[in-house]
């Protein structure tokens, strides 16, 4: 009966984090954390394809639930960014994934 | 909406996904160098000095903080903080034997447009999810001790509002100016974690304040 | 849907679609079947559940909603109330 113990109910989203129990005793780092190129960069992207009308803020959030949980609280803030942003430009057709492979093998190409 | 992503492309490193991301982007004529060096420099723009502005003409007109606590958007753009397509600013104030803390439990909802990027701390885990609870026990992390029966109220910023706290004039502040005022005020006060002047940090000399 | 008055005590929908399957939920689970009281209607908006996945949203009243935090958590527990954003169709008045 969930009227007992929110934080513990079993039916809750993983990224629904209010009050859930296994969090209380961890500390919050309170430490400022400047933000790298990277994160500004994605930062940026997210706010040109909201205004240009072709992924919403909210199509971000469901992509960053759709995260596996374990991979949710692995990949830092920016790092679930980039994973939403792809996962709904390849949904929605935007980018294809013969596209997003062959970029990625040009990428590692000129990285070598 | 198409068929679902393949995982195993989707879990590639995310800095090198997102160089791809970008490259196809570009070549697509969707997104340019030069759009992002500007986004940057308007989102780098935003920063807590902008709610601090505001906090501090409250505190020295009533009229203005009237407005403030009335429409945030309003309050914000009669500063000259560029609201242009950010989401409703709400702003609540903290009061004698009532105080507030935002959260978003869900994602990292946050007022971008006063205080700029979210910090740390506001997007983890532990964050969201004490909040919610014992803000009390939350704060404390801060160093934060509020006087004794006050009320916490936990805001949790679940949708298409965002919220920032008004903190309250420190009491031994008489005369100062707007600017010295406003210099007292954190990035924290506004959200709750702590009140102005609660933690000592050295001032620098400016003008304006007595002393 | 009539509009809810400040002071209207509310229901939340002691609902679960995430468990169901794919949802995007702005209503956190916490307060779900627990009793509240409306502090004001914040404005209307479009459905996120539905923008989330690209379909059409209808547009919904969005209501600050104030909860005594002593009928959720067991404790530790310190909130005097918690204040949170809620569309029209989650709540049902009583």
């Amino acid at each position: 009966m969930s009227q007992s113990e929110p934080g513990e109910d079993p039916r809750r989203a993983h990224h629904d984090l209010g009050g859930v129990t296994k969090f209380l005793c961890e500390t919050v780092d309170t430490a400022p954390h400047a933000l790298t190129r990277f994160d500004r960069r994605v930062d940026a992207l997210r706010q040109i394809l909201g205004a240009a009308g072709i992924m919403r803020v909210d199509e971000l959030r469901r992509g960053i639930e759709a995260i596996p949980v374990a991979e949710y609280h692995r990949l830092a803030y920016y790092q679930r960014w980039v994973r939403s942003i792809a996962d709904n430009l390849l949904r929605k057709g935007v980018v294809s994934a013969e596209e997003l492979r062959a970029a990625l093998a040009a990428g590692r190409e000129a990285g070598r | 909406m198409t068929s679902r992503p393949d995982p195993a492309l989707l879990a590639t490193p995310a800095e090198e996904l997102f160089a791809a991301l970008l490259a196809v982007l570009a070549a697509k004529g969707m997104v340019s160098e030069a759009e992002l060096a500007a986004r940057i420099q308007s989102t780098d723009a935003a920063s807590p000095a902008q709610g601090a502005r505001m906090v501090a003409r409250a505190w020295v007109d009533p009229g203005y903080r009237a407005l403030m606590l009335a429409d945030g958007t309003q309050a914000a753009e009669a500063l000259g903080i560029p609201m242009l397509g950010a989401p409703p600013l709400g702003v609540l104030e903290n009061r004698p034997g009532r105080h507030h803390l935002v959260v978003c439990t869900l994602c990292s909802c946050y007022p971008r447009a006063v205080l700029g990027y979210p910090p740390f701390w506001f997007k983890s885990a532990a964050y969201r999810a004490r909040a919610a609870r014992d803000p009390a026990g939350l704060i404390a992390e801060w160093g934060t001790v509020l006087p004794p029966g006050t009320e916490i109220v936990v805001v949790d910023s679940t949708a298409d509002y965002r919220w920032m706290v008004l903190p309250q004039r420190p009491p031994d502040t008489a005369g100062w100016d707007e600017a010295a005022l406003a210099s007292l005020v954190r990035e924290g006060d506004m959200i709750g974690v702590t009140v102005p002047g609660s933690m000592p940090e050295p001032m620098p000399e400016r003008g304006g304040k007595p002393g | 849907m009539t509009r809810l008055a400040p002071g209207t005590r509310v229901r939340v929908r002691d609902d679960w679609p995430e468990a169901r399957g794919e949802a995007h939920i702005r209503t956190p689970h916490y307060v779900r079947g627990r009793e509240g009281v409306v502090v004001r209607h914040l404005g209307d908006f479009p459905n996120p559940e539905d923008l989330a996945f690209v379909r059409p949203a209808a547009t919904l009243p969005l209501y600050h909603v104030q909860f005594d935090p002593s009928a959720i958590w067991p404790p530790p527990r310190s909130a005097g109330a918690v204040l949170i954003e809620i569309f029209g169709p989650w709540l049902e008045a009583r």
